[in-house]
C-alpha cells in the first residue's frame, strides 16, 4: 500500500547529482573519450557543392593509400523504400535518411557526405579522402524559401510531389507537403474585430550548438554482430536507425550509451554510425568517428529557417476574435521540418474561436533540419507573440494583461484538436505580472518585452528496473541517456518511494541488451514518463516486500504498510522490518528484489512559460544586450529544482542566441560561411545578466508526482520577448531574426 | 613519418611521449596520455573545452602544437582535486549544479581556476569575462557564474583557515 502524500522528503530537494562527481574530475567517458585497441580511424569525403549531379566517383587512388582498409559510397548501402522512420524526432523517410547518410546521385547541400574512408590513423583516412574522385555536374542551387517555392525553381527531387494539397498535383515541386487547420469562419470574424494586425516574419537556420560533436566507435565480428558505443538522445533509436540503413537486425547490434555533451534534438537521428558500422564489417577492425567541427554545422541538423505571415484581430477589450498564419519552414535536403508543430503551436496558448492555419514544408539546398529543443516552435511564437504585443499597444492594454484575457486554461478546446487538461499558462502569466521585475523602473534606450510559449510533451515507450542490492542500497536502471540530470531525478523518485536515502540508490543508463525498449532522450519526456516506470517499479516492490513480510508474520497482505522505508505492521504486533533486513533475507522469502516496468503514456499534458525581458540598445553601434531576463515556467512539480531551473536557463539563453545573434549564412553557391563557432556566435558568459527563474508548479494530473516535461518550452518565448523588448526600447519592430547590430542599425535609421 | 619525443610535467608527474608535429597537445593529452578528461569541442580555440593551464597560464590545448610542451608544465581536469580532496571549484561546481552534460565542465573549471589563481575576489563581471572564452550550450551560465563566485569565497575561508590554524 502506498499512501498519497503531499510533503516529500526527496522530491523537491537538491541533492548532489549522482554522476556529477565523474564530471567534475573528467573521468566521465563521453562519445570522443572511447578508443579500443586495432582501432582504424574514419574520415568523409563531404560534397563542396550545395547541388550538384554525382557522375563518377573513383576511389582507386585513395583505396592504394597505405594504411587504407576500406572506402564505402552510396553504392554500398541498400536502397530502402519510402517508410517514414520512426521513433526518432525529425521526420523524414528511410530512403532519405539512407540518402543524407551517403549520398546517391546527387549531393544536395555543402557538406552532403559522398564518401566515408577508414584507415589506421586518422590523418590517413583524411588524405586518402582527399585522393577520391568525384566528377559533378554543378546544379543551380536553391537557398531560400522563396526560390524553392517558385514556379521556376531548380528542383532538388524530380520525384517529390506535394502532399496535403486539394487536388493531387501533377508536377513534382520543392514544396514536400502543406499542412492546414481551421476553425470557426476567420474570414468572417474580421468583421467582428476592432483591430487588425498583419505582420510578415523570417527567421534563419540555426544549431542546436552541442559542444560535444558527434562521435562514435564500432566494431562487427565476423558473425555480423557487434557492439557500437557513443553518444546520442536515445542508444535503442540510433541503433534501429542504424540496422534499418543498412539492411542489418537491430538485435545484433548492442549499443553501449557514453555521457552526451548535448544534444536539444541535434542527437536524435544517425549521421556517423552507420558508416562506422559497415566500415568495421568490412574490414573486421573497430572503426572510431568523429566529426570537427566544421563537419558538425554543415552536415548536421540545424532547424529550419522559416517565412511567415499573421494576421490577428481583437476587440477593444483586447478579446481574439480571429487569427490565421501562413507559414513555410525549411527543411533542408530532404521533406521534413517541424512545420506540422509551428501549425499546432502558433496559437497554442490563446483561446481564440476562429483561425485558419497553413503550413509549408520546403526543401532547400542546406543540411536536413534536425529536432531543434521544442522543434518548430520558437519561430512561430516569435510572430504571434509580436503581433499580440502590437495589438497590446494599440488596444493600450497591459501585454501580459491581454494574454491573461485570451489564455487557454483546462477545458478549452486546443486549436491543434483535444481539450486542455490542468495547465498552467493563467498562473505563469500571473507570476509574471507580480513579478518584481515586471515594474522595475528602465532608463533610456532600454525597454522589456513579455511572451509566452506552448510546448506539448511527449510521453513514448519507457521501461525501468528497480533492484535492491543484498546491503539494502538500490539500482534504478533506465535506458534513457542523461543529458542534465535525470539520473538524479529518477533516483529522487525511488528514493521517496522506497524511502530511502538519494545516496543509497545508484541510477545507470543501461545498454541496449541490459534493459527494455526506450524511445529517446527528448520531448521533455524523461522525468515524466521514465519517472513514471520507476515509480511504479518500486511501488510493485514495496508490494511484494510487504507481502514477504506479511507472510513472515502470516498476517494478511493488507495488514502490512510500507512506512518509511520499513514494512510495518497495521496492528503494530510485530517490529517493522527495514529494507535492509529484508534485502538480506530475501534468499529465504522468494529472491532477489527486483522489478521492472513499462509504460507507454498517452495524454501526457503540456508546458507553458512566460518570460519578461529587458534590454538595452546601443543606438551607435546597434548592440542589443539583455539586461535582465525572468522566466516563469510551469514545471508540474519539480523533482530536482536546480536541474529544472537549469533547463529553463539554458532553453532561454539558446532563445536569446537565436533572437540576437546565431544564423546560418551562406554564399551565393551555397556555401555555409560560418561554420564555427568565431563566426556562428552563440551567447557566452559575458553577453549575459542572471537568468531568473521562477518554478511555478500546477501539478500535472497524469503523472505520480505531478510532472510536466520542462527540457523544451522555454526556448519558445524569448524570441518575441527579445523583440518586443528591443521594440520598447527604440519605437522599431524588427521582422527578421538574428537581430544583429546591423540591422537594428539598419532599423534605426527606418524613418 | 619520424615522431618528437617530448618531456614534460603533467599534474606535477614527468611524463614523456612521442607525437608528430601537426598533432596539438590537446591530441598529445588525449591519444597518446589517455587523458580524455581534457574535451576538444572545436579545434579551432572558438570553445575552450579543451583548456589548460601551461606554465600558469591558460590556454586552448588545441592551439597548442605537442612538441610545444617541451619542458613545461601543464595542468589538466585529471590532476585538480588533491588526492581525495577535491578543488573548492570542483565542490561549488556538483553543490550549484554548474553543469549539466557536463562536457564544457573541464574546461570551465580550469579556466575558473586560472582566474581564481590570479584574482581570488572577482566581481560577477570579472568571472564573466573569465570565462567568456568558453561556451556552454546547456546551462545558460547562471549556475556556472554562481558556483564560481562562491568557489571564490570557500577558497578565501580555507586560506583564512589555514593563516589562523
Ligand atoms: S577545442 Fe580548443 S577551443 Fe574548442
Ligand atoms: S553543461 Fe553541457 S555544454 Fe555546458
Amino acid at each position: 500500500m502506498t499512501a498519497t502524500r503531499t510533503a516529500y522528503k526527496w522530491v523537491g530537494t537538491r541533492p548532489v547529482r549522482h554522476d556529477g562527481l565523474d564530471k567534475v574530475t573528467g573521468r566521465a567517458r563521453f562519445g570522443a573519450d572511447f578508443a579500443t585497441a586495432g582501432m582504424l580511424h574514419g574520415a568523409v569525403l563531404r560534397s563542396p557543392h550545395a547541388h550538384a549531379r554525382i557522375r563518377s566517383i573513383d576511389v582507386s587512388e585513395a583505396l592504394a593509400v597505405s594504411g587504407v582498409k576500406a572506402i564505402i559510397t552510396g553504392a554500398d548501402l541498400p536502397e530502402l523504400d519510402d517508410n517514414q522512420v520512426e521513433g526518432g524526432e525529425g521526420n523524414a523517410t528511410y530512403r532519405d535518411l539512407s540518402r543524407n547518410i551517403l549520398a546517391r546521385d546527387k549531393v544536395l547541400y555543402e557538406g552532403h557526405a559522398v564518401a566515408a574512408v577508414a584507415a589506421t590513423t586518422l590523418r590517413v583516412a583524411e588524405q586518402a579522402a582527399q585522393l577520391i574522385r568525384v566528377e559533378y555536374q554543378v546544379l543551380a542551387p536553391v537557398l531560400t524559401i522563396e526560390e524553392a517555392m517558385a514556379d521556376d525553381a531548380p528542383l532538388l527531387h524530380d520525384d517529390l510531389f506535394t502532399s496535403g494539397l486539394d487536388s493531387p498535383p501533377k508536377e513534382p515541386s520543392n514544396i514536400a507537403a502543406r499542412h492546414v487547420t481551421s476553425r470557426g469562419d476567420p474570414d468572417a470574424a474580421w468583421e467582428e474585430a476592432d483591430l487588425v494586425v498583419e505582420r510578415e516574419y523570417f527567421t534563419k537556420a540555426v544549431h542546436q550548438g552541442y559542444i560535444e560533436p558527434h562521435a562514435v566507435v564500432a566494431q562487427i565480428g565476423e558473425d555480423g554482430k557487434g557492439t557500437v558505443w557513443g553518444s546520442s538522445q536515445g542508444h535503442f533509436v540510433i541503433r534501429t536507425l542504424t540496422a534499418n540503413v543498412l539492411g542489418w537486425d537491430p538485435g545484433d547490434m548492442k549499443f553501449i550509451p557514453a555521457e552526451i555533451g548535448g544534444g536539444f534534438g541535434g542527437k536524435t537521428t544517425i549521421y556517423l554510425e552507420p558508416l562506422a558500422a559497415l566500415l568495421s564489417r568490412r574490414t573486421g577492425r573497430p572503426v572510431k568517428m568523429v566529426m570537427t567541427r566544421h563537419e558538425v554545422f554543415r552536415a548536421t541538423g540545424p532547424t529550419s529557417g522559416t517565412w511567415m505571415k499573421v494576421k490577428m484581430g481583437a476587440r477593444k477589450d483586447g478579446k481574439l476574435v480571429a487569427a490565421q498564419a501562413w507559414m513555410a519552414y525549411e527543411a533542408g535536403a530532404f521533406p521534413g521540418s517541424p512545420v506540422g508543430l509551428g501549425v499546432m503551436g502558433i496559437f497554442a496558448c490563446y483561446d481564440i474561436p476562429n483561425v485558419y492555419l497553413e503550413g509549408y514544408d520546403v526543401v532547400v539546398n542546406k543540411p536536413k533540419v534536425a529536432a531543434y529543443r521544442a522543434p518548430g516552435a520558437p519561430m512561430v511564437g516569435f510572430a504571434a507573440e509580436s503581433v499580440i504585443d502590437e495589438l497590446a499597444e494599440q488596444l493600450r492594454i497591459d501585454p501580459v494583461e491581454i494574454r491573461l484575457r485570451n489564455a487557454v486554461a483546462e477545458g478549452v478546446r486546443a486549436v491543434y484538436g483535444p481539450k486542455y487538461r490542468k495547465i498552467g499558462l493563467v498562473e505563469t502569466l500571473e507570476t509574471a505580472r507580480d513579478h518584481p521585475h515586471y515594474s522595475a523602473p528602465l532608463g533610456p534606450w532600454q525597454g522589456r518585452g513579455v511572451a509566452s510559449g506552448w510546448w506539448m510533451n511527449y510521453g513514448g515507450e519507457t521501461s525501468a528496473t528497480v533492484n535492491i542490492n543484498s546491503d539494502g542500497t538500490a539500482v534504478v536502471m533506465s535506458g534513457c541517456p542523461d543529458i542534465g540530470g535525470s539520473r538524479a531525478s529518477l533516483a529522487q523518485m525511488a528514493a521517496e518511494e522506497l524511502g530511502i536515502d538519494v545516496h543509497r540508490i545508484e541510477p545507470v543508463v543501461a545498454d541496449t541488451h541490459s534493459i527494455g525498449y526506450n524511445d529517446l532522450t527528448g520531448g521533455s519526456r524523461v522525468t515524466f514518463a521514465v519517472g513514471m516506470a520507476v515509480v511504479s517499479a518500486a511501488r510493485e516492490l514495496i508490494e511484494d516486500m510487504c507481502s514477504r513480510a506479511a507472510r513472515m508474520w502470516d498476517v494478511p497482505p493488507e495488514e502490512v504498510e510500507w512506512v518509511e522505508g520499513r514494512a510495518q505492521s497495521v496492528s503494530g504486533a510485530f517490529p517493522p522490518l527495514t529494507l535492509e533486513e529484508l534485502a538480506a533475507g530475501s534468499a529465504r522469502t522468494g529472491g532477489p528484489l527486483s522489478a521492472t516496468n513499462t509504460v507507454n503514456p498517452r495524454g501526457v499534458g503540456v508546458a507553458f512559460s512566460t518570460q519578461i525581458c529587458d534590454v538595452e540598445v546601443d543606438p551607435e553601434t546597434g548592440r542589443v544586450t539583455i539586461l535582465r531576463y525572468t522566466v516563469a515556467q510551469d514545471a508540474g512539480r519539480a523533482i530536482h529544482p536546480d536541474y529544472v531551473e537549469g533547463q529553463m536557463q539554458g532553453g532561454v539563453v539558446q532563445g536569446i542566441g537565436w533572437a540576437l545573434n546565431e544564423e546560418y549564412i551562406f554564399d551565393g553557391d551555397g556555401v555555409m560561411e560560418n561554420p564555427g563557432f568565431l563566426d556562428y556566435r552563440m551567447p557566452v558568459a559575458s553577453d549575459l545578466p542572471m537568468i531568473d527563474t521562477v518554478i511555478v508548479e500546477v501539478p500535472n494530473p497524469e503523472h505520480p508526482y505531478g510532472v510536466r516535461g520542462v527540457g523544451e518550452v522555454g526556448i519558445v518565448p524569448p524570441l518575441g520577448a527579445v523583440a518586443n523588448a528591443v521594440y520598447a526600447a527604440t519605437g522599431k519592430r524588427i521582422q527578421e531574426l538574428p537581430m544583429s547590430p546591423v540591422k537594428v542599425l539598419e532599423a534605426l535609421s527606418s524613418g | 613519418m619520424s615522431r618528437t619525443y617530448v618531456t614534460c610535467v603533467v599534474n606535477g608527474d614527468p611524463v614523456d611521449f612521442l607525437c608528430h608535429d601537426y598533432q596539438t597537445l590537446l591530441s598529445a593529452l588525449r591519444d597518446e596520455l589517455g587523458l580524455t578528461g581534457t574535451k576538444e569541442g572545436c579545434g579551432t580555440g572558438d570553445c575552450g573545452a579543451c583548456s589548460v593551464i601551461l606554465d600558469g597560464q591558460l590556454v586552448c590545448s588545441c592551439l597548442v602544437f605537442a612538441p610545444e610542451a617541451e619542458g613545461r608544465s601543464i595542468e589538466t581536469i585529471e590532476g585538480m582535486a588533491e588526492g581525495q580532496h577535491l578543488h573548492p571549484l570542483q565542490e561549488s561546481f556538483l553543490e550549484g549544479a554548474a553543469f549539466q552534460c557536463g562536457v564544457c565542465t573541464p574546461g570551465f573549471l580550469i579556466a575558473a581556476k586560472a582566474l581564481l589563481d590570479h584574482n581570488p575576489t572577482p566581481t560577477e563581471t570579472e568571472v564573466r569575462y573569465g570565462v567568456a572564452g568558453n561556451l556552454c550550450r546547456c546551462t545558460g551560465y547562471d549556475k556556472i557564474v554562481r558556483s564560481v563566485l562562491d568557489a571564490a569565497v570557500r577558497m578565501r575561508e580555507q586560506d583564512t583557515r589555514k593563516e589562523t590554524a
